[in-house]
């Protein structure tokens, strides 16, 4: 440890960059690694955003013959993968790791070590998954990358169906990078339970923190289940078990229980990280308190238990019977109750505040406005009726982008804004993030509003070409445009980023002035995170030092 | 608990009404869910219609909310710059308020979908209705109708205004059935027997296509269904019944050697002829609208091309190019075209 240097690298200091390469690949400390999770994931956001576009393409016309079937069906598959595992989960792990340990005022996460295996764990599996490109082709008709969706229904994912080898990159991926998410969750448990600074009780936690918390309680929780999926899949295909081999007596619908228990908590693992960004930013920016905290955490950890008994609303199509289906409508229907208070809660921060319209504000304020459209397409889908029209069709399409892009990627940027300062010392350009904002906003409801009217139309998912006379086209011609307003906003963040870290505007300590402990210590912060370590008496320590007049720990906050 | 159930019914009763509005006059999209041409598919239409309500209601109310706040919350000019608002730290009556409205509306739709659901998931076949048996292939669906001795393929013909009970199963991976028209998709998944019934209220063909990724050729697996009226009913299953035509003119007698000497037989089923399994059953192939589950309409010359390259017209389906000559292409089109 001595030969490490005790701070990270000053902007602008000129190192050879072998160095420089040593000192991230051999790091374990967690902003670091958080820094390079949130980077690989933004990577796999343009590679994941090329693919989906490319399918954009495809659609544009009835009866395209731009990109063929094979073609098509590894794009649906890896957009997806890459979506969840190689997007989503990094970047917000990534922020978690990064800002975990800042918040509770601890100098690392309780593991190091295991904080650096779980990053290049999860490397190792994106490349491995990405590998099936080079690695699967050999076979006769054998696809080069998986083509069996993200869902990876049994049996087409069996030998006789899939043959070749990218199934199995697609299995050995995904379960390496699982095994890193879960080092990451045991990380994340132990550090908030046991390194938390004097003071900071569990009911002080930011919210972020708490969010975090149940989060990696979710993935110790559902990724196992898919992982021994995994291993079962593995074993029918290499070692001749039948598990999900229907033509030796296999189970089909047992596969989709087991991906879905894992999928579905999967969809709160990905959507409470943003919750925690929002429940930061909008307080900040509008000046006030985060209305009703103890709710908020109550409602928190209410939908943790609600998210791991609604699997099977996947399923509705299924046939499970009346009972079993009526059963899961009323618990899918129960997530939106504490989903609902929260989003009150938000609203009720924002009232009568003095709302400060940041790039990050802004773009907090665009989740709140998509997620409510795509909770409210939600409830519609929980209804087993409307669902059994519905399910696998291009409405559902609409309604996961609406919470997942527009909600979780508004949310993502919204952190991004808010807490790059904190990473790098500099502030990204307001001006450009507005742009970005607006091209983002009318983007997604190009691209993802008329997929709602296309599925209630008839349009299935997964399609790589469609009839003339379905009165399709117009829909899809619609939300090929919006894909190009999303490129330019993505692209202009991109530059934003770049021109920013050379010469944005210095951020100070607290450019924000905001109330948790991140902003307490130097932007980027020191190796060990605080000089002293800090001693809190109330959820916003800081709001306590900027006004001793008037503490929260005066109203047992 | 009684109370609430009459008013769970008092709402989908009050829904009935707005179903009649035509949102997407037909015509727009002959496999609109809002088009529903028999009961299975208007049960569910009278829910969604109310769910679509309740929900653009609360999505209004959230949103202007969001809007009044936003627009209210603008940081007042000329003010101090170390003025913060008033802090607000909660309120346990408004929160609960936000708690117990979204509780009740929660279970009143949850009453309303128990009770859809009851109605329309039957688990055992209704009296007097007609036994088909679906199995999917990638990608294709073949009908069986037990009760008539009648096998066919890709098209379902089914009498007008009786209820139609479907048996589903699958031949290889999980497939689902779906005319957005006659009714919601149903799943179908080796090594089960899933159920789904359907009704058409008028004659005319009713389209829909394979809703469950099931391959390379998915996209190209679509449905009809010809609802006709008894009379017609009656006289196509007395056709389909009987053995499958002889050739009539020599170069068709050709077309049925190549069809017996070569692949063909062996995936194919032509009563008294072959009795392969893989591929639909060409026994009355002449009397379908189209080809290749739903790919191209079927004429002579559809019927020539298809069999000389099918991958030139669906993509990665199982059926391959035969590489016959151009006479016995002919020949065998001409016994094709026979099979009515």
């Amino acid at each position: 440890m001595t030969s490490l240097p005790a701070t990270p690298h000053r902007l602008g200091e000129r190192r050879p960059w072998t160095a420089v390469v040593h000192e991230w690949a051999t790091t374990v400390d967690h902003k670091r690694l958080g820094i390079m999770y949130v980077v690989t994931g933004m990577i796999f956001l343009v590679v994941a955003g090329l693919e989906g576009s490319a399918m954009r393409a495809q659609l544009t016309f009835a009866e395209n013959k731009l990109i063929s079937p094979e073609v098509f069906n590894q794009l649906f598959t890896m957009h997806g993968t890459t979506m969840v595992f190689l997007m989503g989960m990094p970047v917000l792990l990534g922020m978690a790791n990064f800002l975990v340990p800042l918040q509770i005022g601890a100098r690392d996460m309780a593991f190091p070590r295991l904080n650096a295996f779980g990053f290049w764990l999860f490397l190792l599996g994106s490349i491995l998954l990405y590998f099936s490109y080079l690695g699967a082709p050999g076979l006769d008709g054998a696809a080069a990358a998986p083509d069996v969706g993200w869902f990876a229904y049994a049996p087409l994912t069996e030998r006789p169906f899939s043959r070749g080898n990218s199934t199995d990159y697609w299995i050995l991926g995904i379960m390496v990078g699982g095994f890193g998410s879960m080092t990451t969750a045991i990380n994340l448990i132990a550090t908030t339970l046991c390194m938390r600074c004097p003071g900071m009780t569990l009911m002080r936690m930011p919210l972020l923190t708490w969010m975090m918390l149940v989060v990696a309680i979710l993935i110790l929780t559902a990724i196992p289940v898919l992982t021994a999926a995994q291993v079962m899949l593995l074993f029918d295909r290499s070692l001749g078990a039948h598990f999900f081999d229907t033509q030796n007596g296999g189970d089909a619908v047992f596969w989709q229980h087991l991906f879905w228990f894992f999928g579905h908590p999967e969809v709160y693992i990905l959507i409470l990280p943003g919750f925690g960004f929002i429940s930061e930013v909008i307080p900040v920016f509008s000046r006030k308190v985060i209305f009703g905290y103890p709710l908020m955490v109550a409602a928190t950890v209410a939908i943790m238990f609600i998210s791991l008994g609604v699997w099977a609303h996947h399923m509705f199509v299924v046939g499970l019977g009346p009972f079993l289906n009526s059963l899961f409508a009323a618990t899918t229907f129960l997530v939106s109750i504490p989903t609902g208070i929260k989003v009150f809660n938000w609203l009720a921060t924002l009232w009568g505040g003095h709302i400060r319209f940041t790039a990050s504000m802004m773009f907090a304020l665009g989740f709140l406005a998509m997620f409510v459209l795509g909770g409210l397409t939600g409830i519609m889908l929980a209804v087993v009726p409307f669902d059994w029209q519905l399910s696998d069709t291009y409405f559902v399409v609409g309604h996961f982008h609406y919470v997942l892009i527009g909600g979780l990627l508004n949310a993502i940027f919204a952190g991004l804004f808010f807490w790059f300062p904190k990473a790098t010392g500099r502030l990204l350009s307001e001006t450009l993030g507005k742009w970005s904002f607006w091209l983002l906003q009318i983007g997604f409801t190009l691209t993802f509003g008329p997929m709602h009217i296309s599925g209630i139309l008839g349009m299935p998912r997964r399609i790589a070409y469609y009839e003339p006379d379905r009165g399709w086209e117009i829909w899809n011609q619609i939300s090929s445009f919006g894909v190009i307003f999303q490129i330019l906003a993505v692209a202009l963040f991109a530059w934003n980023v770049i021109t920013s870290l050379r010469s944005g505007r210095r951020a100070g300590n607290d450019p924000w002035d905001a109330w948790t402990l991140e902003w307490a210590t130097t932007s980027p912060p020191p190796e060990h995170n605080f000089d002293t370590i800090p001693v809190v008496g109330s959820r916003r320590p800081l709001w306590d030092s900027k006004h001793p007049e008037d503490p929260d720990s005066s109203y047992g906050a | 608990m009684v109370g609430v159930c009459a008013v769970s019914h008092l709402m989908l009763l009050a829904t009935v009404s707005i179903d009649n509005l035509e949102v997407c006059t037909p015509g727009v999209s002959p496999t609109s869910i809002f088009h529903p041409a028999g009961p299975a598919a208007t049960h569910l239409n009278d829910v969604i219609w109310l769910v679509v309500g309740v929900t653009a209601a609360i999505g209004v109310v959230v949103l202007t909310l969001l809007g009044v706040a936003i627009v209210k919350g603008r940081r007042p000019a000329g003010l101090s710059p170390g003025a913060e608002p008033t802090q607000v730290f909660g309120s346990n009556q408004v929160e609960l308020a936000w708690t117990v409205v979204p509780t009740v509306i929660v279970f009143l739709l949850t009453l309303v979908t128990v009770r859809v659901i009851r109605d329309v998931d039957l688990t055992e076949m209704p009296d007097g209705a007609l036994r088909v048996q679906v199995i999917g292939h990638q990608w294709w669906w073949e009908y069986r109708y037990p009760e008539l001795g009648i096998v066919t393929a890709n098209e379902l013909v089914v009498p007008v205004g009786r209820k139609i009970w479907l048996e589903l199963e699958s031949a290889d991976v999980s497939h689902s059935w779906w005319v957005p028209r006659l009714a919601g998709k149903r799943d179908v998944i080796p090594n089960y027997q899933t159920n789904t019934w359907f009704q058409a209220d008028a004659t005319g063909t009713y389209l829909g296509q394979c809703a469950e990724y099931c391959g390379t050729a998915h996209a190209g697996m679509l449905l009809r269904v010809d609802a006709i009226d008894a009379a017609a009913f009656e006289a196509w299953s007395t056709a389909q019944r009987s053995t499958a035509a002889d050739p009539s003119s020599a170069v068709a007698m050709r077309g049925r050697a190549v069809f017996e000497s070569l692949a063909c037989a062996s995936c194919h089923t032509v009563s008294g002829v072959s009795d392969g399994l893989f591929g639909p059953d060409l026994s009355h192939v002449a009397s379908r609208a189209t080809l290749g589950s739903g790919a191209i309409d079927f004429s002579e010359d559809n019927v020539r091309r298809w069999i000389d390259n099918p991958q030139a017209i669906k993509p990665g389906c199982n059926m391959p190019s035969l590489g016959l000559t151009p006479d016995e292409l002919t020949a065998v089109v001409a016994y094709l075209m026979g099979l009515r």
